[in-house]
């Protein structure tokens, strides 16, 4: 296997845009990527797309080549992926496989998803889609329903409180609030978080991520050749997608995923990095409780010791190890197939010391943790400055 | 079909739904429920009722009522019976 660079990053910002259309979105973030990596559309030889429902949000199919032409790809393969909100991880995690494997050099992964033209209840049954249709979305389990019911499991498990998941909203909305292309650049108090209105009891609104409009794209190659193309190269260290059971009930301890625990353990052992090793990263916190599980499961913390630690500010901005400094997708915005690529963007935009406002003080090493569904499937992603 | 006995389970987990899905809008808020079936198997049901001591919390227990369009629907083992309240089954399952 060669070793692999991101050259180039592009997004579009996140946030409701009724005047765009899905492909806009996606061929604006790929033009971004290009641009940033001093690559030309005929250079490409791949394109990879992770999208979760277009079909379902916006009537559109076969979206690789429809996004892969009006982005100036002319003739190369294209291919949609498509693992629920990990399926831009997903795109990313084939991508770098085809060049790491010597079949491509110049590779396109990018993700994008079209979710505001629809009503939120239209939204809630398209997520819904994510789990089992035949036994948990039959019953009527929504994803905020699934993660709720994670979350009353891990507070009595544990003793997690609804204070310490407020506290992630916290944290996340503080730093979404710096970051130009989040789509709710509000800060907000934990007297706020706490007096939501409910979604799915113990979750409230300011537990759950936005439903968003966006795309993100990056070109990779394989690392020798990044002086080509830029001096601003990151590299990626190690890559790892795994898959579990998509029916939470399916699970033994919902407390857990284990998708995320093998992929971590996977990713860690590829990039020969341990979890003390991270000084920053982006976790998929589709809903509080969920960042405070990716945070027990990568071994950040001990299990059970993921609310304390997150409501201590160990994850913050300025703590031991800052977690979505991006805003994460409870602030910055959950466009679902966009989410994959776009943290592996922010976590580039860290490691290139071009995170602003935002910037934390350690920033060679970052991990980037994209999850589909309730935890059916994880990517992995451990990238290095280079 | 089985003794009801035999579908009675313990709560594992649950959330009362308010935001639903589009086809189960006119149901909200309503409480659904991860339980242990006597026997070993894990569901995800619907917990009948609307009044506070419906409510089944972590390690109630629950009965079966019936099986409607492949949902299995349940009510908390303390409370009384749907052949008592007749009317309830008619307002909460729509």
């Amino acid at each position: 296997m060669r070793p692999v660079a991101i050259i180039g990053i592009g997004k579009t910002a996140f946030g409701a845009f009724p005047d765009r259309d899905l492909r806009s979105l996606a061929v604006e973030a790929v033009g971004h990527a290009l641009k940033d990596a001093n690559v030309s559309p005929p250079t490409v030889e791949a394109f990879y797309v992770g999208n979760f429902a277009g079909p379902s949000f916006v009537g559109q199919n076969h979206l690789a080549p429809y996004i892969g032409t009006a982005a100036g790809f002319e003739g190369i393969p294209c291919t949609r992926f498509e693992d629920a909100c990990a399926s831009s991880g997903s795109a990313f995690f084939h991508a770098w496989q085809s060049v790491a494997a010597g079949i491509y050099d110049v590779v396109v992964a990018a993700g994008v998803e079209k979710m505001t033209s629809q009503s939120t209840p239209r939204v809630t049954e398209i997520l819904a889609g994510a789990g089992d249709m035949s036994g948990e979305g039959r019953a009527g389990a929504t994803f905020p329903a699934l993660f709720a019911m994670i979350a009353r499991r891990h507070m009595q498990q544990y003793g997690t409180t609804r204070e310490q998941l407020a506290a992630v909203s916290v944290k996340n909305h503080a730093n979404g609030a710096k970051n130009p292309q989040a789509h709710m650049r509000k800060v907000i108090t934990l007297e706020q978080a706490l007096a939501g209105k409910p979604i799915a009891e113990p979750l409230t609104v300011y537990d759950c991520s936005l439903i968003s409009d966006g795309a993100a794209a990056v070109v990779i190659v394989p690392a020798y050749q990044a002086q080509r193309y830029t001096s601003r190269s990151v590299r990626v260290l190690s890559v790892a997608q795994t898959s579990d059971h998509v029916a939470l009930d399916s699970k033994q301890d919902i407390t857990l995923f284990p998708a995320v625990k093998s992929a971590g353990a996977k990713a860690y052992e590829i990039a020969s990095v341990g979890p003390e090793e991270i000084q920053l990263a982006e976790l998929h916190d589709c809903f509080t409780i969920a960042e405070i599980v990716a945070s027990e499961d990568l071994g950040f913390v001990p299990k059970g010791d993921g609310g304390p630690w997150a409501a201590a500010g160990c994850s913050a901005m300025n703590g031991r190890l800052p977690i979505n400094t991006s805003g994460g997708l409870k602030s910055k915005g959950h466009p679902v197939g966009a989410t994959g690529v776009g943290q592996i963007c922010d976590v580039v935009m860290q490691l290139r010391g071009d995170a602003g406002e935002r910037q934390v003080q350690r920033h060679q090493v970052g991990l980037a943790q994209n999850l589909g569904g309730s935890g059916a499937t994880c990517v992995v992603t451990i990238l290095r400055a280079a | 079909m089985d003794s009801s006995a035999s579908r009675d389970g313990t709560v594992y987990t649950e959330t009362i739904v308010h935001s639903p899905p589009e086809q189960y809008a006119a149901d909200a808020p309503y409480q659904l429920a991860i339980i242990d079936i006597d026997g070993g198997s894990r569901l995800t049901v619907r917990i009948l009722g609307r009044e506070p001591h419906e409510r089944a919390h972590i390690g109630d227990r629950v009965s079966f009522v019936e099986e409607r369009n492949g949902v299995a629907y349940y009510r908390k083992s303390s409370v009384p019976s749907p052949a008592e309240e007749p009317s309830e089954m008619a307002r909460v399952l729509v």
